[in-house]
């Protein structure tokens, strides 16, 4: 017997999905670049370890597995209900499971840029037909007759000239002997009874009764609560420690320091283990920590934005991409404009504040956790004990919120670390002060454009941008440039432009950043659409015509353009009536968004509006599309007028939601989310939504007052 | 030992007197329904009722919660069938669904001190609940809906 073999007994055994089911999964061949189709039978006999989405019982129990992490944007709930379809099951009959962390059954897990659907819907319904395939087939060898007669329906397979019927359970035992078809006919879209369809979601239940169960609600047996006091300067090394009052609280079973790898540099800290999380925290504050920050430079915010200015005053940069020669246009110009924009550091501050579970047992370890890439640290631990991958079991909670800053493996390494040293399961819980305060963070920016008008239209655009670069963090080439500083900007623009460069000036700072949602673009969007609209201005056009005139040729911007005009009644406006409009790209998915504002008696500024349309393609839930704009449209807002992360002496001086205030219910002001229909591949959902809200927020207050802000976040009391 | 009364059981906890109510539900009592969000009443995931009132229990002392009766969002109702609860998946209004035991919580004390609230009234009672994900128009909405409901009871009564 191959260790091959052993292996996939142990899968089956500790899955508890043994006995006879049907398993489908794709395998991926090291060595192929396609994956193909093989069942859960053919898989025993190869030897192979499934990535099984599927799973029928004989007793007709339909199990689907969500491989993602469901963070909120809806993988628990839009995975499954893309398998059902072609499955043919009903969404209210099936169990819906999470897929460990493992990157040969389900290729990549990540749940980042927006591409939990874009990136595996095809294969799930191929999948999905190709069970149902299998089991029609089953069916029709039973009963002796064509499978051409035979269809399958919520979970049966029934003889259409007869009307005979067996249950998917009765099935299981025959199909899983079958080698799956290569030739399964997709449904057409106008078929679908389940995708395109807005459906409440399952996990919806479990979150308003208490029983969902998040990171921080996982309990095992022995297990002890930890916090830990990190170096509140993010580097440097603890010195020296006195844990005398720790030790004395009742409860505290340990304390130690502890090491922490963080991208190329170490994080150091105390941790303190106790029986309950109030114990440990109660002895975290009564310790006594001296640090050593040598070397260390004590960052302030007002230094890093001069900076910033300084080099865009002075450098060229690193150019990303050029076109005829914006600078010679620029010199020989009459009408320009040379402006900064400035966005600030944030932090991701989910509502559930980073913490991990885990148990090193020596020849395993086992995590639980609110992690977005269960995969990658599985992959991390197995590297770091020098354990096979298998001997690492990654498992996701819910995630109340991740924002990207789940996706890192610093926590989960640091559960584990704490595990060993104890030698019993423990969950690591940080304060929200930890996970405000410690990163790592969205990069504050600051753009200089630069644009020359001719003929009352664009002549030439220069772009320069300044801010850390993220991959700085994992990879130390200097020489490149951050090729993410145009993220968000419409790329059919560059076809209607003909001067255009773009280009990073590098800067560093020894603050670790991280993806904030929708990354660079939820920066980049607010410069891009802000400059777009001065220079329409500047042009004296309308400044939905002029992006209109700048994006032609390009049929999807065009009809989103249409139906933005039309949803926000723009062409009806009111002169300076505080309309304002902005366009991004974001994970393949164009967004635009109008914002109304107006004033209020008590001079404050009130949005009155919002309007938002999103192109996403080939979608599989219209009500989660519209909750995730919805989302997005106020963290933008949020990141736009109401918190920063500010650096003073090199910490960060937000510690709390009092501090980094995040807006409340009494400051959304109505959204208005409409879905483009089309025949496009899926796009991003999650994200795109974000990116265009401060610049059409911004472009609809110069629109009412004049004013244009060129610098985040601004406060709306103090505009007019 | 502190006794506490939760959702109409009984439990011994051996908690100091100073222990937040928060952590002796979660950590001793087992009930992980009620969230840490800030720790400082800033954000309202920990919110519980005593005695019937919404309080945040991350900064309500064990002490103070001894013998008091004590609802957490897992005795809301018996079957999901509380109507904010099912107002809630009318609306669908949870994306991570983190924040939403405190959400419902404070509304439940909403909708029982006012039965007609206005939108104003759901701000005023809710901007002490943070919600990261966005999910505020569907919390006002779903509170809207819930008192229609409960409306349409006590008229059917």
């Amino acid at each position: 017997m191959s260790a091959q073999n052993i292996s996939r007994r142990n899968f089956i055994r500790s899955s508890g999905l043994a006995g006879a089911a049907l398993y489908l999964g794709f395998y991926l061949p090291a060595a192929a670049k396609e994956s193909q189709i093989v069942s859960g039978n053919a898989a025993e006999n190869g030897g192979i370890e499934l990535n099984a989405w599927i799973r029928i019982g004989a007793d007709g129990k339909v199990t689907l597995t969500d491989h993602r992490a469901e963070m909120g944007q809806g993988s628990y709930q839009s995975v499954p209900q893309i398998i059902a379809e072609e499955l043919e099951v009903n969404m209210a009959d099936v169990n819906i499971i999470f897929g460990q962390g493992s990157q040969t059954k389900y290729g990549s897990q990540i749940t980042g840029g927006s591409s939990t659907i874009s990136s595996s819907y095809k294969k799930l319904l191929q999948l999905s037909a190709t069970a149902r395939q299998m089991l029609i087939t089953a069916a029709a060898a039973k009963w002796a007759v064509p499978a051409s007669e035979c269809y399958a329906e919520s979970g049966s397979v029934i003889h259409k000239p007869s009307g005979k019927k067996f249950h998917y359970g009765e099935l299981v035992a025959d199909a899983s002997k079958l080698e799956p078809p290569k030739d399964v006919v997709l449904k057409k879209r106008s078929e679908y009874k389940i995708i395109g369809k807005p459906m409440h979601r399952r996990d919806t239940p479990l979150k308003t009764n208490g029983t969902a169960i998040f990171g921080i609600d996982k309990r095992v047996d022995g297990m002890l609560f930890a916090t830990v006091e990190r170096n509140p300067r993010l580097r440097g090394k603890v010195k020296s420690f006195d844990d005398t009052g720790a030790r004395k609280v009742p409860g505290v079973k340990h304390v130690f320091k502890v090491q922490m790898p963080v991208f190329n540099t170490i994080r150091e800290g105390v941790a303190v283990v106790a029986t309950s999380t109030w114990a440990a925290l109660k002895g975290r504050r009564a310790l006594k920590i001296e640090w050593d920050d040598t070397g260390f430079e004590h960052v302030n915010t007002p230094d890093i934005y001069k900076k910033h200015e300084e080099l865009l005053k002075t450098q060229e940069g690193l150019s990303l991409s050029k076109q005829g020669d914006p600078d010679a246009v620029l010199n020989g110009a009459s009408k320009k404009i040379d402006v900064i924009y400035q966005t600030p550091y944030e932090a991701h501050a989910a509502m559930e504040p980073l913490n991990c579970a885990a148990w090193y047992q020596v020849d395993k370890i086992e995590v639980w956790g609110p992690i977005q890439a269960p995969d990658w640290v599985q992959g991390d631990l197995a590297k770091q004990y020098k354990l096979k991958p298998e001997q690492v079991t990654v498992n996701m909670t819910f995630l109340g919120g991740g924002f990207g800053r789940k996706a890192f493996l610093d926590y989960p390494a640091e559960a584990v670390i704490i595990s060993k040293e104890i030698n019993a399961p423990v969950l690591v819980v940080w304060t929200r002060e930890d996970d405000i305060t410690q990163g790592p963070f969205r990069a504050g920016m600051s753009y200089r454009f630069e644009g020359a008008i001719e003929n009352d239209g664009i002549a030439a655009i220069k772009v320069r941008a300044a801010g850390q670069n993220i991959e700085h963090w994992n990879g130390p080439d200097r020489g490149k440039p951050n090729d993410s500083i145009s993220e968000g900007f419409l790329k059919p623009y560059l076809k209607n432009i003909k001067n255009v460069s773009i280009a990073d000036v590098p800067y560093e700072m020894p603050v670790p950043n991280m993806w904030w949602r929708s990354v660079y673009a939820s920066t980049n969007g607010f410069a891009y659409e802000s400059f777009m609209d001065e220079m329409a201005h500047a042009a004296g056009a309308d400044p939905l015509e002029f992006r209109r005139k700048y994006l032609q040729g390009d049929e999807s911007c065009q009809a989103l353009i249409d139906k933005l005009e039309e949803v926000s009644g723009w062409k009806s406006r009111e002169p300076n009536g505080g309309y304002g409009v902005s366009i991004t790209e974001c994970f393949g998915s164009n967004v635009g968004q109008v914002v109304k504002v107006s004033k209020s008696d008590s001079r404050r500024l009130n949005i009155d509006h919002v309007w938002a349309v999103m192109d996403c393609g080939w979608y599989v839930n219209p009500d989660i599309i519209r909750a995730q704009v919805e989302g997005s449209i106020v963290m933008a807002l949020g990141a736009a007028t109401t918190h920063e992360i500010t650096f003073k002496d090199g910490m960060v001086e937000q510690k709390n939601f009092y501090a980094y205030k995040m807006p409340r219910i009494n400051d959304i002001p109505p959204i208005e989310v409409h879905i483009m229909e089309n025949t496009s591949d899926a796009t991003g959902v999650g994200e795109p939504g974000l990116p265009p809200f401060s610049a059409a927020l911004t472009n609809a207050i110069f629109d009412l007052t004049g004013k244009r802000i060129r610098k985040l976040p601004f406060d709306l009391g103090a505009v007019v | 030992m502190i006794s506490l009364n939760i959702n109409q059981k009984d439990y011994q906890v051996d908690a100091d007197p100073d222990m937040p109510l928060l952590w002796a539900i979660r950590d001793l009592a087992g009930l992980t329904g009620t969230k840490f969000g800030c720790g400082v009443a800033q954000c309202g995931a920990c919110v519980v009722h005593l005695n019937g009132e919404a309080v945040r229990s991350c900064v309500t002392k064990v002490s103070r919660a001894a013998g008091q009766k004590i609802v957490t969002i897992e005795g809301l109702s018996q079957n999901n069938d509380h109507r904010l609860q099912i107002a809630w998946n009318e609306a669908n209004v949870p994306q991570c669904g983190y924040c939403h035991s405190g959400q419902i919580m404070s509304a439940a004390v909403l909708l029982r001190e006012n039965p007609n609230p206005t939108d104003e009234d759901i701000d005023m009672a809710m901007s002490g609940n943070i919600c990261r994900c966005g999910t505020y128009l569907r919390i006002r909405k779903a509170i809207h809906l819930a008192a229609e409901m409960q409306r349409k009871e006590s008229s059917s009564r």
